[in-house]
C-alpha cells in the first residue's frame, strides 16, 4: 500500500479510518439508546451494539496494520504507526473487557444507563487518538474527550454517594490537570513555534533553545498534567476515592484503558517531540517512578478492603511503567507496550474477581473477606491467584516477562538504581498480593454461608478465564507479543538521542 | 542395558523427559479420582526415579563437560534458549531430587488426609521446578525455575503446615524473593554487560561465563546479589531465621524437600554461579575470610540452638544451619578435598537430614507432639523405630562407617590448609552435633518409660521400612564404599577449581589470584 499523503482530506480521512468506524458506531448506539432506553434488556442491546462496535474497530485496526498503512512523511495531525496500532489495540481490549464485565454487572447493581455503553465508546475514541496523534492538539482533544466521557462513567450510578464523591472529585481534578496541560503546550508552542511534535523536536535543535526557560516550564507543565492522568505520586490524589467509588467495570476501564492512553501520548511525545531536552525529563520521569513505586507499594501494604488495595497497587504499576518510559529508548517504549497488555489483562481479571465477590459497588469486600473461596470456588480462586502472582511479576506468569522487559530496559539505559528500586518495590508488593492468595487458599471461609452468593456471570466468567489463561500463555510463551512490542517500538530507535552520560 | 539406552538415544532426551513427566504426572492426579491420587502420584515418581538411575552409568566421569545436554529456543529474540546438562556436582543433586520424591509421597501417605489432590499435584511440580533449577544452563531458565518452584513450596507449608503455617510460609516466601530479585537485577546487568562486549545478547550460562571479565566493573555488587540469594536460600548465618519456622510447620514432606533438597539450591549456586562467575570478589581475602567465618559461626550457632531445643523437629532443622555451614567452609576454602567433600556432605544432609525428618513425622503421627520431653524409653516399645533413629542420627553426627563421616573429613582436612583456625573451631561443631544427638537419643528412646501414652506405640508399619530403608543404604554405602561418589565428583570438582584458580592447583592460602584479561 502506498503511503497515505496526510496533507490531502482523502489521505487524512483514510488515515483516521479506525476511529471514524468507532465513532460511526458510538452515533448507532446514541440513536439506539434515544429510541430505546426503557429496561434491563434495551440496555444490553446497547452493551451488544457498543461490543460489536469495539470488535469491528479491533479488526480495522488490525488490518491497518496487517496491510502495511502508514503515512507519508510529513508534519500531519495523527500517526499512522506500528506504536499506534499496538495502542490501539490496548485500549480496544481493555475496552472491550470492560463491556463484557459491564454486561451483568449493571443488571445485577440496577444501574439502569444505557449511555454508558455509549460513554465507553466515545471514551475509547478519544484515547485512540491520544495513542495517535502527532500534534499536541489532537493529543489534547483526544485527552479530553476520553475525559469527559470517564468523568461521568465514574458517577453512572446515581444513588451511590461514593459515586457522586468519585466524580466530582475526578471532574475536579482532571479538569485541573487539563488546565496544566494545555498551559504547557502553550509554552512549548512559544518556545518552538509548533505543536507538531517532529517538528518541535527539529526547531528545538534548530534554534538551540534547550535551556530555555520557557521550553522547560512548558515540558515540565505537560508532565505534570500527564501525571495526574496517570495517576503518577503525587499527583494520584484523587485515584483512591475515585477507583474505590466508581462501579467496578468502570474502575477496571480507568485502572487499565485509561492509564493506558495516558502513557501512550507522554511516550510518543517525549521520544519524538522532546528528544533533543531528554536529559531533562529523564531525570523527572526517573524521580516520579521511584516516588510512584515506592508510595504506591507502601500504601497499599496498609490497605485491608480488596478495591482500595487493587487501587493503590495500579498507582504502583504507573510506577513501573514510568520506569519503562524514564529508559527514554525504543526498548523502553517496547516495555510499556508489552506490560501496558498484560497490565489490562491482570487488572481487568482481578477486578472482574472483586465484583463477583461482592455487591453494591464492593467497597466493603475485605482481603479477609476472601478466606476460603478455593473451597467453595476452586476456578475463580485458581484465577484469583494467577492474576495476583502475574501482577507480583511471579516467573510463569506475563507479569514476570512484563517486569524482565522493564528491568531490561531500565538496565540497557544504565538506570540499574532504578533497578533495584523496582524489585525493591516488588518484593513490598508480595506483601499485599500473597494475603489475597493466603485468604483464598490457607484460611477456612468465615461462616457455612459465605460465598454462597459469590457468582460470576457468564460473561464476566468469560473476561476471568480468558484472562487468566492469556496471562498464562505469555508467561510461558511470550514470543508473539514480545515481536509485536518490538515492532511497536522500532520507529522510536533511530529517532532517539541516549544521553548516557558516562 | 547399555546398547538398549543407546539404541532409543536416552542421553539426548532424558533431561527433557526428566522435567516434562512430573508435570505431565501432576496434570494426570489432578484429573484423577480423589483415592487414586497418591498411588498416582507414587507411581510417577518412582517411574521418574527409574528413569533418571540410569544417569549414574551413562555418566561419563573423566570429563568436567556438560553431559546430557539439549537445546531447544525459547525467546529467540533475548537471547533466551531452553539448555540443559549435567555435570558431577548437578548429577548428585539431581539423583538426591528423583530418590526423594518418591519417599516424600510414601512419607505423605497417612499424614496428608485433606486435599490430597492439591497436595500430590504440587509435589510434582515442585519436583519439576527443583530438577530445573539443578540442570538449567542458561540464566533465565535457571531464573524461572528458582523462582517458581517457590509456589508449590509456599502452598504445601501453608495449606498443610502447622499451628503456625501462615506465618512460615509467608516468611519463606519473602526472604527467598528478596534476594532472587537483587539476583534478577545481576543477572540482568551480566547479560547487558557481556552482550555490549561480546557482540552476542545470550543467557547461555558458558557465553556469560567465558566473557565475564566485561563485567569487571560491578563485579563486587553483583556477586553481592547472586550471594544473598544464595546465602538465604543456604541459608547462612545470620540470613537463617526463616528455616527454623519453614521446617517446623511444614508437614513431613515439606520438611524433607525443604532440607533435602531446597537448601541445595543455595550451596550449588554458589558453586555453579557466584564462585565461578566472580571469583576475583569471591576469592578477595576480606570477602571470602567474611564468608568462612560466617560459615564457622553457623557451624557452631547451629549447633549449639540445637542443643537447646525442646522440639525434636527445630533441633533437626537447626541442624541444618550447622551441617550447611560446613558444605560453604569446603566451597570457600577451594581445593580439591574441600569441595568434593561439601558436594558429599550436601548428598548427605539430604540423606540423613531427610531422614531425621521422616522420623520425626513419624514420632509425631503416633503421638501428636514433637516435645522430646514427652518421650523416652521408646526403646522398649518400638525397637525398630529406635534402631533406625539411631543409626540415622549417628550417621548425621558423622560416625565412621556412615556417610556423615566422609564428608566432614574431607571437607575439614581439605579446608585445613588454607584456613587452619576456621577449621580448627568448626570441628568442635562435629563435637557439639554428637552431643546435641546423643542426648536427643537419651531422651527419646532411652531414660525410663515414663509416660503411660508411649505404651503401646505401634512400631514401623511396613511403609514407614519403605521409606527409610533406601535412605539407610544410602547411609551405609556412601559410609563404607564412597569412591564410585568421589570419582564422578572429582572432575567437575576441579574444573571449578580451575576456573576459580588458573594460576594454581592446590590451593594453600586466600592469595587473590590473577585473572587473564
Amino acid at each position: 500500500m502506498s503511503p497515505l499523503d496526510l496533507t490531502r482530506p482523502a489521505g487524512m480521512v483514510l488515515a483516521v479510518g479506525p476511529e471514524l468506524v468507532l465513532t460511526a458506531w458510538s452515533v448507532a448506539v446514541m440513536l439506539t439508546i434515544a429510541w430505546r432506553h426503557a429496561n434491563e434488556r434495551d440496555q444490553r442491546l446497547a452493551g451488544h451494539l457498543a461490543l460489536a462496535g469495539l470488535v469491528t474497530t479491533l479488526v480495522t485496526v488490525i488490518w491497518y496494520w496487517a496491510a502495511g498503512v502508514q503515512a507519508a512523511p510529513g508534519a500531519g495531525m495523527v500517526a499512522a504507526d506500528a506504536f499506534r496500532y499496538a495502542t490501539s489495540t490496548i485500549f480496544l481490549v481493555g475496552a472491550i473487557l470492560a463491556v463484557l464485565l459491564s454486561l451483568g454487572y449493571l443488571g445485577r447493581e440496577r444501574i439502569l444507563v444505557p449511555e454508558y455503553y455509549l460513554l465507553v465508546l466515545l471514551a475509547t475514541v478519544g484515547m485512540m487518538f491520544m495513542g495517535s496523534g502527532t500534534d499536541l492538539v489532537v493529543i489534547f482533544l483526544g485527552l479530553e474527550l476520553m475525559s469527559v466521557a470517564v468523568y461521568v462513567l465514574a458517577g453512572v450510578n446515581r444513588r451511590s454517594v461514593f459515586g457522586a464523591e468519585a466524580a466530582l472529585k475526578y471532574f475536579l481534578l482532571g479538569a485541573f490537570a487539563s488546565g496544566f496541560f494545555l498551559y504547557g503546550i502553550a509554552l512549548i508552542w512559544g518556545a518552538t513555534g509548533s505543536t507538531n511534535l517532529s517538528t518541535i523536536a527539529g526547531e528545538i535543535t534548530r534554534l538551540g533553545v534547550q535551556g530555555s526557560p520557557m521550553l522547560l516550564a512548558g515540558v515540565g507543565l505537560l508532565l505534570i498534567g500527564f501525571g495526574f492522568k496517570v495517576a503518577a505520586v503525587p499527583f494520584h490524589m484523587w485515584t483512591p476515592d475515585v477507583y474505590d467509588g466508581a462501579p467496578t467495570p468502570v474502575t477496571a476501564f480507568m485502572a487499565a484503558a485509561v492509564k493506558a492512553a495516558g502513557f501512550a501520548a507522554l511516550v510518543r511525545v517525549l521520544l519524538e517531540a522532546l528528544g533533543p531536552v531528554s536529559a531533562v525529563w529523564t531525570g523527572a520521569v526517573w524521580w516520579l517512578a521511584v516516588i510512584t513505586m515506592v508510595a504506591g507499594n507502601l500504601v497499599a501494604l496498609a490497605q485491608r478492603q480488596l478495591k482500595r488495595m487493587l487501587a493503590y497497587s495500579s498507582i504502583g504499576h504507573a510506577g513501573y511503567l514510568l520506569a519503562a518510559v524514564a529508559s527514554g529508548t525504543a526498548l523502553g517504549a517496547a516495555a510499556f507496550l508489552y506490560y501496558a497488555l498484560v497490565y489490562t489483562l491482570m487488572t481487568v481479571g482481578a477486578f472482574a474477581v472483586l465484583s463477583a465477590a461482592g455487591r453494591g459497588g464492593e467497597r466493603e469486600v475485605l482481603i479477609d473477606d476472601l478466606g476460603g473461596l478455593a473451597s467453595r470456588r476452586p476456578w475463580l480462586a485458581i484465577a484469583m491467584a494467577v492474576f495476583m502472582l502475574s501482577l507480583l511479576g511471579f516467573p510463569g506468569t506475563a507479569g514476570f516477562i512484563g517486569k524482565w522487559y522493564i528491568l531490561s530496559a531500565a538496565i540497557d539505559a544504565q538506570h540499574a538504581s532504578l533497578a533495584v528500586v523496582l524489585v525493591g518495590a516488588s518484593v513490598v508488593s508480595a506483601g499485599y498480593y500473597l494475603p489475597v492468595i493466603m485468604a483464598m487458599f490457607m484460611r477456612p471461609p468465615a461462616s457455612e454461608s459465605a460465598h454462597r452468593e459469590t457468582r460470576v456471570g457468564r460473561t464476566a466468567g468469560w473476561v476471568v478465564g480468558a484472562t487468566a489463561v492469556l496471562l498464562v500463555l505469555f508467561g510461558f510463551w511470550p514470543n508473539r507479543a514480545i515481536d509485536v512490542a518490538q515492532r511497536g517500538s522500532e520507529q522510536f530507535r533511530p529517532a532517539v538521542t541516549i544521553t548516557q552520560s558516562p | 542395558m547399555d546398547g538398549l539406552l543407546t539404541t532409543i538415544g536416552y542421553d539426548a532426551w532424558v533431561l527433557d523427559a526428566l522435567l516434562a513427566f512430573p508435570l505431565l504426572g501432576a496434570l494426570a492426579v489432578l484429573l484423577s479420582p480423589v483415592t487414586a491420587s497418591k498411588r498416582l502420584a507414587l507411581a510417577v515418581t518412582l517411574l521418574e526415579f527409574a528413569l533418571s538411575v540410569p544417569l549414574w552409568w551413562r555418566f561419563a566421569p573423566a570429563t568436567a563437560a556438560m553431559q546430557f545436554g539439549a537445546t531447544h529456543p525459547w525467546i529467540p529474540d533475548w537471547g533466551i534458549m531452553y539448555r540443559v546438562g549435567l555435570d558431577g556436582i548437578s548429577l548428585f543433586m539431581v539423583l538426591l531430587t528423583t530418590l526423594t520424591m518418591p519417599l516424600a509421597v510414601l512419607g505423605s501417605w497417612t499424614y496428608i488426609t485433606q486435599k490430597e489432590r492439591p497436595y500430590y499435584t504440587l509435589l510434582l511440580v515442585l519436583t519439576t521446578g527443583m530438577l530445573g533449577v539443578f540442570v538449567a544452563l542458561d540464566l533465565f531458565v535457571f531464573y524461572v525455575f528458582w523462582e517458581i518452584m517457590l509456589i508449590p513450596m509456599y502452598f504445601i507449608i501453608g495449606v498443610w503446615g502447622g499451628a503456625r503455617r501462615l506465618y512460615a510460609a509467608i516468611k519463606f516466601f519473602l526472604y527467598t524473593f528478596v534476594g532472587s530479585l537483587l539476583m534478577l537485577v545481576a543477572i540482568l546487568t551480566v547479560y547487558y554487560m557481556v552482550g555490549r562486549a561480546t557482540g552476542t545478547y545470550s543467557f547461555a550460562y558458558e557465553h556469560l561465563l567465558s566473557n565475564i571479565g566485561a563485567a569487571e566493573r560491578w563485579a563486587f555488587w553483583l556477586f553481592g546479589a547472586f550471594f544473598l540469594a544464595f546465602a538465604i536460600k543456604v541459608p547462612m548465618f545470620p540470613f537463617h531465621t526463616w528455616l527454623p519456622d519453614a521446617h517446623v510447620e511444614a508437614p513431613t514432606a515439606g520438611s524433607v524437600i525443604l532440607a533435602g533438597i531446597l537448601l541445595k539450591m543455595g550451596t550449588y549456586g554458589f558453586l555453579r554461579f557466584a564462585l565461578p562467575f566472580f571469583p576475583d570478589v569471591a576469592l578477595h581475602p576480606v570477602v571470602a575470610s567474611a564468608i568462612v567465618i560466617l560459615a564457622v559461626v553457623g557451624i557452631i550457632y547451629g549447633a549449639l540452638v540445637a542443643m537447646v531445643q525442646p522440639d525434636f523437629k527445630k533441633l533437626v532443622a537447626y541442624s541444618s544451619v550447622s551441617h550447611l555451614g560446613f558444605v560453604m567452609l569446603g566451597i570457600w576454602a577451594l581445593t580439591a578435598e574441600s569441595v568434593s567433600g561439601a558436594v558429599i556432605i550436601m548428598i548427605n544432609h539430604g540423606i540423613s537430614t531427610g531422614a531425621l525428618f521422616f522420623l520425626a513425622g513419624m514420632l509425631y503421627e503416633r503421638r501428636h507432639t514433637r516435645e522430646i520431653a514427652e518421650f523416652g524409653g521408646l526403646a522398649r516399645v518400638v525397637p525398630l523405630l529406635a534402631t533406625v533413629l539411631t543409626v540415622v542420627a549417628l550417621s548425621s553426627i558423622g560416625l565412621p562407617g556412615t556417610n556423615g563421616f566422609i564428608g566432614e573429613f574431607l571437607v575439614l582436612v581439605g579446608a585445613f590448609g588454607p584456613y587452619p583456625w576456621a577449621t580448627a573451631i568448626a570441628t568442635t561443631g562435629v563435637i557439639f552435633a554428637a552431643a546435641y544427638l546423643l542426648w536427643a537419643l537419651q531422651r527419646l528412646i532411652f531414660n525410663r518409660l515414663e509416660k503411660s501414652e508411649n505404651r503401646g506405640l505401634p512400631d514401623l508399619s511396613r511403609r514407614e521400612v519403605m521409606v527409610l530403608a533406601p535412605l539407610l543404604a544410602c547411609i551405609l554405602w556412601i559410609g563404607i564404599y564412597p569412591q564410585p561418589f568421589l570419582r564422578r565428583i572429582e572432575a567437575s570438582a576441579e574444573a571449578l577449581i580451575q576456573q576459580v584458580r588458573p594460576d594454581e592447583t592446590v590451593a594453600t592460602g586466600a592469595r587473590p589470584p590473577e585473572r587473564a584479561p
